[in-house]
């Protein structure tokens, strides 16, 4: 077939050179390669270099590093001791209340954007949840310190209060610190960094349920409720728990806002209202006028929050393989 | 705001004053051009501790005036980073709050010290209905070692006889990042209450899990601002402007003393000033002496590589130790007293190229 036959042909792109063709192709996939490869040595080259560098400390502290919640870069006598543990705490607490609060918030603004919203206020809404992924976190860490903190020191009094019968709970929710720059404010300040990450990507995956779905729901006689939990959330289960996750990443990985509201201290105590740090605050806070071991643990601080995103991760795709199983009966 | 327009004030002064003494005469004009070229032209870098950064860029810019054609910058990196970049050869000197150690990255005997200015560093608190506030170093060292948790604590009261305490909270602050203030501070505490405080001293310590933490002095002091209950460790001028109470510590001669610039420079001539011009105002003797005031010094190099670059380094710090003085004033940092002044001069000697 030299010549085209119909006008579909026709309208295709001239597919004469054949050599220049394959070139492309083989150069196309040259590149894909390299740069999904690049990505991979990045990674390694990161791990590899961060060790390195952090190894003095690990070598000095043993297990210690990530057992001990003694950081003492100067100690009355004796050797400095540097022990992450409360800092890892730190940041998987306050990364944890993030979830909390943001993840059923953003599946919510999500549900009600693909499912509820009429037409045209969709354009709108997206835009100004968007808009809040354009805040720079210093702005959140400002506004935290000179609003949210002061006022929220007054509700941590009230709930504390209300719950101090409760046996457990009164401990959850102790005695809250006077400035309020605790765990909890860090908390609330990344639910809200979160929101617009975890929205945009769940509002992605909930569009692409298949409307065959939903009507098949229906059309068995759901409710709109039953049709979000019966068709499209087996559908989407894997693409919300990747929004989570990279809800999470962006968490755990925030440091300056988080650096500011959550207190500065070293801290572990299953105190929310209490003040803490976290291992990416506590790099930006100390790594300026620190030499030798020091900068070296902190640097640790960094690999240990690395390899504690990569788990967090790995445990997620395990999560979500599971999930899928169960729910389609097959795996995919 | 405010500091940058009391620069913009302080360099329109310096102006006038330029251009007062061009007026004054034909004498009074060769006298200052002559100036002029006796400070030679070039280019001088240096970085290190931002405790005295406000005070150093005033009489850059001030020196600027008189020497228009060196040009210098100073970069508030920190003690350490300042160290370490002076070490390297990357700066022509450095800015430090502490002395040298062995892994700074200075090799000893390549530098000299030259003392410049000395800061209070001061006990600032919120709590309502008190307006005065005086602490022993005793007390001072539990309220930070969270021993002492309430303000009606027997151990304030008996400081301050007569003012009737609330049973309010204390809520310590103190600095997140490393900071040549905390060592000053923690290193007066060392030395004033030794049996009680146990941190030990450095530029981070490691605080009671119940404190807060925040960075910089500004940090510090909006966090004593907006909480009543708190205490913490303010450098004066940032304790000035966001206009903290600031507590009258006892000194070493058993008088309670509230920080000033007086009693600052009046601590730095109580102190013992050893031969390499270091000196250790904290705790000094003197009945005026405000216990935590903390020097500052430059290092300059024993030897640089070309004249001119010891030249300009020589006439820049002779003008820092002679007409930058006064300026010290203007931005809250205590002049040194003039017996160690002439030593820091004598101490010039040593530069050479």
């Amino acid at each position: 077939m030299t010549t085209p036959t119909t006008q579909e042909e026709a309208a295709r792109p001239a597919l004469t050179s054949k050599s220049d063709g394959v070139r492309g192709e083989r150069l196309f996939s040259w590149w894909t390669l390299a740069t999904g490869l690049l990505v991979l040595a990045i990674l390694a080259l990161i791990l590899i270099t961060t060790t390195k560098q952090a190894w003095p400390a690990f070598q000095d502290m043993g297990l210690g590093f990530v057992t001990s919640s003694t950081w003492d870069p100067n100690p009355a006598s004796g050797n400095p001791v540097f022990g992450a543990l409360a800092f890892i705490y730190g940041t998987a607490l306050s990364s944890l209340i993030a979830l909390l609060i943001g993840v059923p918030i953003s599946i919510g603004i999500a549900l009600f954007l693909t499912e509820l919203a009429p037409r045209r206020l969709r354009g709108s809404a997206v835009m100004v949840v968007d808009m809040l992924a354009a805040i720079p976190s210093v702005v959140f860490g400002l506004w935290g310190v000179l609003v949210l903190a002061p006022l929220l020191v007054h509700v941590y009094q009230w709930i504390h209060d209300v719950v101090a019968p409760v046996p457990g709970l009164n401990i959850i929710f102790g005695e809250p610190i006077g400035t309020g720059r605790s765990f909890m404010t860090a908390g609330i300040i990344l639910a809200i960094m979160i929101v617009p990450i975890v929205t945009s990507i769940s509002r992605e995956v909930l569009s692409t349920v298949p409307q065959v779905n939903k009507d098949a729901a229906y059309a068995l006689g759901a409710t709109q409720w039953e049709m979000i939990t019966g068709a499209v959330f087996p559908h989407s289960f894997g693409g919300l728990v990747g929004a989570v996750m990279l809800g999470l990443g962006r968490a755990m990985g925030e440091t300056i806002a988080v650096s500011l509201v959550i207190g500065g201290a070293t801290n572990l105590t299953p105190n929310v209202f209490a003040g803490g740090n976290s291992m990416a605050a506590v790099i930006v806070q100390q790594f300026g006028e620190s030499t030798g071991t020091f900068t070296a643990a902190l640097i640790g601080l960094g690999v240990v929050l690395f390899a504690m995103t990569v788990v967090v991760n790995l445990a997620a795709r395990l999560v979500v393989r599971r999930a899928e199983i169960r729910v389609q009966g097959t795996a995919t | 705001m405010n500091r940058k327009m009391r620069s913009r004030l302080v360099l329109v002064g310096v102006a006038l004053a330029v251009l007062a003494g061009c007026g004054g005469g034909n004498s009074d004009n060769s006298g200052t051009s002559s100036d002029a070229t006796a400070n030679g032209s070039g280019e001088l870098k240096a970085s290190g501790a931002s405790f005295p950064d406000a005070y150093y860029q005033e009489v850059i810019s001030a020196y600027k005036e008189k020497a228009p054609d060196v040009t210098v910058t100073y970069n508030a990196v920190g003690s350490g980073t300042g160290k370490q970049e002076f070490g390297k050869g990357l700066t022509d000197f450095a800015g430090t709050d502490s002395l040298v150690k062995d892994d700074d990255g200075v090799p000893a005997g390549s530098f000299v010290y030259v003392p410049t200015v000395a800061g209070p560093i001061t006990v600032s608190y919120n709590l309502s209905g008190v307006d005065k506030l005086q602490l022993s170093p005793d007390t001072l060292a539990n309220i930070f070692q969270a021993k002492i948790t309430k303000w009606n604590d027997p151990a304030i009261a008996k400081d301050n006889q007569g003012v009737s305490l609330p049973d309010t909270s204390i809520t310590v602050a103190h600095r997140s990042d490393g900071s040549g203030t905390t060592s000053n501070f923690t290193k007066y505490l060392t030395a004033a209450a030794p049996s009680t405080w146990k941190l030990g001293n450095g530029d981070t310590v490691a605080w009671p899990s119940g404190t807060q933490g925040a960075e910089k002095n500004t940090g510090v002091a909006q966090i004593i601002k907006q909480t009543d209950g708190a205490i913490g460790y303010v450098d004066y001028s940032d304790a000035l402007e966001t206009k903290l109470n600031m507590a009258a510590i006892k000194n070493k001669d058993g008088k309670f003393v509230a920080p000033s610039l007086e009693g600052a420079t009046a601590a730095v001539a109580g102190a013992t000033v050893k031969d390499d011009l270091t000196y250790d105002p904290l705790n000094a003797a003197g009945a005026d002496s405000y216990p935590i005031t903390a020097p500052t010094y430059l290092l300059l190099k024993n030897k640089y590589d070309d004249a001119n670059t010891a030249n300009l380094v020589k006439e820049y710090v002779r003008y820092v130790l002679t007409d930058g003085q006064p300026i010290a004033k203007d931005v809250n940092f205590a002049s040194l007293p003039s017996g160690l002044q002439q030593k820091a001069l004598a101490q010039l000697d040593k530069v050479q190229s």
